[in-house]
């Protein structure tokens, strides 16, 4: 720190003992502290950034991404766009010779077959389509084809068929709508509109939906459970209450797949529960209850998991409410019912909004417990992504349902951020 | 603080230095199922191999589950880590088609019989792919409580039955195979099944034909879920692989029958990643672990058919039970009046469709 | 709240009793599962459910024979020492960048904090499965994909934001006119930042650390992405134990696993209050 001259004459502007003017010195320390503190969070912000961000932005572009149809089919593509798929007519002769040179040239390095498999998430057949042709085209000889028409729907008789070239033409830039069609259960018809489709093909909008819904349904199973234990913890004295705290914090700190494993224990068929309850001549041995690979399994263990979270944000703000304002309420008359719904319950609005969208948050990007206990009814938008990148290897359509899942949670960080603050959020 | 990341660094640079001491001899990376599968390849190819030579260490990865997804990873990235990795027949096609995985010259790469039958000809038509190096073929079927069903399944079509097997039943959660039941379950001829499934109106028949019994249906994912979901009693019947329902017979004596109707076979085999940086090694191995002897030894510690024809005579007892495994064997003739092949072609095409408006199906 | 008064009505004390039931219900829901456990863990069958052995303490019900299992299987062994170096490597990582990271967020002129602030702890609102896939793809392409190193990465980047808090939350308390005080007297900054800085932040940095290393030590989705089975952890494990074959060998891990967070939550409690002693002889 600078000292400052008191002996500085008045008249002139303030200085420090080597006589640099204060405001300068002050400045250039400000600014010093400035570079300090920015290059003490450089170096996590660039690895968060390389490590993390950079990943996922990447994985985002594959939503949109291409450009294997027009780099595998150069000419073919370059050709179609003078083509009018309304016409109804097929493509010219010099489409067709220009396809089988694309590839001739791709069949080599089989990477042609990629394209086929590309183009089979749009239209079932390309895959076998090209295939064939690869296999096929290569024995043409150049000299003896009188029309590359003719030769190509002789290998296969897709190539007469104007749906095939239509999709084919919609496919042809490096970018691509296609994913975030299908994300949101539509595709293009023959006309080239968006329409949703059939009734009994729709999945991904009521996965959604289910997502959120069972989640708003945890969230509020967790304000119920949460509240009053919340208010019992803030309302003993610390010595008790901090050993209640206990059973609150041990599940919290316990591994989620212990937590998990220790639910399927509970409510499998030949489960505690079950057992219990057939012990006690409840339900009969024939007719144990199913308790999981549902949604009840996945609404029961999630709500257990994110329990924790409700309650630490509420116990916070509940301990910052003076007892005296309940007091003060039941000495004007109001009865405890009143009191507590007038008085106390507003000034714990922010505790429970604070620990709902956090529940919420976590809730809808959840995996590992949904895919474990949650069966067919009780799975989330996070296994059907990495349904599509570990088995059906559909990558686009997995960035795709990413990109609208990270929307959502976006969304919801933000008003969090309204609500609460993210210099605020506390652990533990 | 910069005295601790220097302290990292050595660390860190120590434990990569002696990893890369560790990898002095040859490490070959094997992807496999894990278990009782894993188990038996160990036993019948890997030990004795690492055995005859010093030089060549063999890693178990139980990856394969997600094998296709990550061999393709790898080698969109040009980055191949894997050496071996085995695979079903259908991925084995579609990561051929890909050209991410090697082409073999079967006479060339793989050992003849011992009567001289070159491979091409001893494995058959059960080469599928050029890339593809059949190991076992093995098969789909249905395993049920003894204990809790009144009248045992004959058919397909009991499956189906709510009225004669009442109660939960497991099936794979995939369309594959299960339209195929759905179809022959609804009377479709088999030689009629992929010609329905063709059309619009047989994927509706058997999709409804699916409807019937939809509320009933445990879904299974991994091979190891129906014998559990069938010990545990949460199912009555359940599609599960015949040699996992052999180990819970035999080895854990639940209380579970087998019904062999229209049980589908599949092949599950090698395939070695392009990009190797062991092809060398890779070949030898696999020249050696697919020969008549080892593909029947296999069938000691695990009821699945070699693939080679060379080998069936040779099947055994089962190394440590002592049962004949020929009987347990899916192409036993006793257990293969009727068996179902998948079109794999067809499947290829539709695929993606399938797996779509199955899990459209199952959501809505 | 706590006791009732002695003019309470019955209604009153009835509401009173009930209420405390109730928590009591909930209490026992939280707890119940983490509990129930540990006894069927010692079960010598390979069942999920108490059995009448057991239920009537009969030696004969209970064995070792999970522990047992768990101790000589080559896998379960393998992901111990796996989630261990991922975890302490992480924690490393994340302790060193994350603290450093703070320490310059409390400067009150630091630019940009909001939305510095935004992207330091976006791994911890990123959905896991979002940022495993991510992590699969970029990883594969420079060759970290199923290597240590890319599993210890991205958890030091899923573990980076608690500790950013953490220690940030034990900055807000720290009083500046130490360091005034410590200037004013003549230490150079070098000095005031051992003598005074360290030691006042050190329990923040510790449970940071603790943070970053159960984040690591729990995580399950991305190892599963970005690892393969030779960076198998004891998460990892579990997870493809309860898809593939539930045995109690899971309950045996998971009742260590318990054990083991008693352990870092009495850690962590111990070390909460050493911080509030500290902060304590600080003038507020």
């Amino acid at each position: 720190m600078a000292q400052i001259d008191s002996a500085s004459n008045i008249e002139q502007p303030l200085t420090t003992a080597d006589g640099v003017p204060l405001k300068v010195s002050l400045q250039r320390t400000l600014r010093r502290q400035k570079i300090v503190a920015l290059s003490l969070v450089a170096p996590l912000f660039l690895f968060i950034l390389f490590s993390f961000l950079f990943p996922i932005g990447d994985m985002l572009l594959r939503s949109i991404d291409n450009t294997i149809v027009p780099s595998e089919l150069p000419q073919t593509t370059k050709l179609l766009q003078n083509w009018n798929e309304q016409s109804g007519e097929l493509p010219n002769e010099a489409v067709y010779a220009a396809l089988a040179a694309d590839i001739k040239k791709g069949a080599k390095s089989k990477t042609i077959n990629r394209t086929g498999k590309r183009l089979n998430y749009e239209y079932s057949g390309f895959s076998s389509l090209f295939r064939k042709s690869a296999r096929r085209v290569q024995r043409l000889k150049a000299d003896k084809v009188e029309s590359y028409r003719k030769e190509l729907i002789k290998i296969d008789k897709k190539w007469g068929n104007i749906k095939f070239w239509q999709v084919l033409k919609r496919e042809s830039g490096i970018r691509t709508a296609s994913y975030y069609l299908a994300a949101f259960d539509a595709e293009t018809n023959e006309k080239g509109e968006a329409v949703f489709k059939p009734e009994n093909e729709r999945i991904y909008v009521n996965l959604f939906g289910r997502t959120l819904l069972l989640s708003f349904f945890i969230t509020l199973m967790t304000v119920l459970l949460g509240y009053p234990i919340a208010f019992l913890l803030a309302s003993l004295p610390t010595r008790i209450s901090n050993l209640l705290m206990i059973l609150v914090l041990l599940p919290f700190w316990t591994s989620l797949l212990v937590r998990t494993s220790s639910w399927i224990a509970l409510l499998q068929k030949e489960g505690i529960i079950n057992d219990f309850l057939v012990a006690l001549n409840i339900i009969d041995s024939s007719n144990r209850l199913s308790l999981i690979h549902n949604s009840t399994g996945t609404v029961i263990a999630m709500t257990h998991i994110l329990l924790p979270f409700m309650v630490l944000p509420l116990f916070s703000v509940m301990k910052t409410i003076p007892p005296d304002f309940m007091r003060a309420a039941r000495s004007l008359g109001a009865t405890p019912f009143t009191a507590f719904r007038r008085i106390y319950m507003p000034n714990t609005i922010p505790g429970i909004g604070a620990g709902g969208i956090l529940v919420f948050i976590l809730a809808i990007g959840y995996y590992i417990t949904p895919a474990l206990v949650g069966g067919t009814d009780g799975t989330f938008i996070s296994n059907f992504i990495a349904y599509h990148i570990s088995t059906s290897l559909n990558w686009g359509l997995a960035a795709a349902l990413g990109a609208l899942l990270l929307l959502l949670v976006l969304a919801l960080y933000l008003l969090y951020d309204k609500i609460v603050g993210i210099d605020n959020m506390k652990l533990g | 603080m910069s005295k601790l990341l220097k302290q990292v660094l050595v660390i860190m640079v120590s434990l990569s230095w002696m990893s890369g001491i560790a990898l002095a001899e040859t490490t070959l990376v094997v992807v496999s199922w894990g278990g009782a599968y894993t188990a038996s390849q160990q036993k019948a190819y890997h030990e004795p191999y690492m055995k005859a030579n010093p030089d060549i260490k063999i890693v178990n990865d139980d990856s394969a589950a997600e094998g296709a997804a990550k061999l393709r990873a790898q080698s969109e990235a040009g980055n191949v880590t894997w050496d071996l990795v085995d695979v079903v027949a259908a991925d084995a096609i579609s990561l051929c088609d890909e050209g991410i995985v090697e082409e073999i010259d079967a006479d060339k790469d793989l050992a003849a019989a011992p009567d001289g039958t070159p491979a091409s000809k001893d494995f058959g038509n059960l080469i599928v792919t050029p890339c593809f190096i059949p190991q076992i073929v093995y098969s789909t079927t249905f395993g049920y409580r003894k204990d809790k069903v009144k009248t045992p399944p004959t058919s397909i079509a009991d499956v189906f039955d709510l009225n004669k097997i009442p109660g939960k039943r497991s099936l794979e959660k995939k369309p594959i195979g299960n339209l195929e039941w759905a179809l022959l379950a609804d009377g479709v001829p088999v030689e009629k099944v992929y010609e329905t499934l063709s059309t619009p109106e047989g994927i509706d028949r058997a999709f409804k034909k699916l409807d019937t019994i939809k509320s009933q249906v445990v879904w299974w994912t991994k091979g190891a879920q129906p014998p559990q979901l069938l010990a545990d009693g949460e199912v009555v019947i359940a599609s599960a692989y015949n040699g996992r329902l052999f180990n819970a017979i035999e080895v854990e004596k639940q209380p579970i029958g087998m019904m062999w109707d229209w049980q589908v076979f599949d092949l599950d085999g090698w395939v070695v990643p392009k990009g190797t940086k062991n092809k060398a090694a890779v070949m030898k191995y696999l020249k050696w672990a697919t020969d008549t002897q080892r593909l029947a030894d296999q069938a000691k510690f695990i009821s699945y058919g070699p693939a080679r024809a060379s080998s069936a005579p040779k099947v055994g007892k089962h190394a440590e039970l002592g049962i004949d495994m020929k009987p347990h064997m899916p192409t036993a003739p006793a257990n293969s009046k009727h068996t179902l092949l998948f079109n794999y072609e067809w499947w290829a095409d539709n695929r993606d469709d399938m797996d779509e408006r199955f899990q459209a199906w199952l959501a809505n | 709240m706590s006791s009732l008064p002695v003019y309470a009505t019955l209604g009153e004390k009835i509401w009173h009793y009930l209420f405390r039931f109730i928590c009591g219900c909930i209490f026992f829901f939280l707890i119940f599962p983490i509990i129930v456990i540990m006894p069927l863990s010692f079960n010598a069958s390979p069942y999920f459910s108490f059995t009448k052995e057991m239920l009537s303490l009969d030696p004969a019900g209970f064995s070792l024979r999970w522990y047992e299992d768990f101790f000589t299987n080559e896998n379960w062994l393998g992901s111990i020492s796996n989630s261990f170096i991922i975890a302490i490597f992480s924690t490393l990582i994340s302790t060193f960048l994350g603290t450093l990271a703070a320490l310059g967020l409390s400067n009150p002129r630091f630019p940009f904090r909001t939305p510095v602030m935004a992207i330091l702890i976006s791994p911890m609102i990123v959905p896991l499965i979002i940022a495993a896939a991510g992590m699969f793809f970029f990883y594969s392409r420079i060759g970290l994909q199923g290597t240590h190193l890319g599993v210890i990465l991205s958890h030091a980047a899923l573990a980076t934001p608690f500790v950013v808090i953490v220690v940030t939350a034990t900055l807000v308390g720290f009083d500046n006119s130490l360091i005034r005080a410590a200037a004013s007297l003549g230490a150079t900054p070098t000095r005031i930042f051992f003598q005074i800085t360290v030691p006042l932040i050190t329990p923040g940095v510790i449970s940071g650390a603790l943070f970053a290393f159960i984040t690591s030590f729990d995580e399950v989705v991305v190892v599963l992405f970005v690892g393969s089975f030779r960076q198998r952890t004891i998460p990892w494990q579990m997870f493809s134990g309860i898809r593939e074959q539930i045995s109690p060998t899971i309950l045996a891990v998971a009742t260590m696993l318990i054990i083991f967070s008693i352990i870092l939550l009495t850690t962590l409690e111990l070390l909460r209050r050493r911080n509030e002693r500290l902060r304590g002889i600080t003038p507020s």
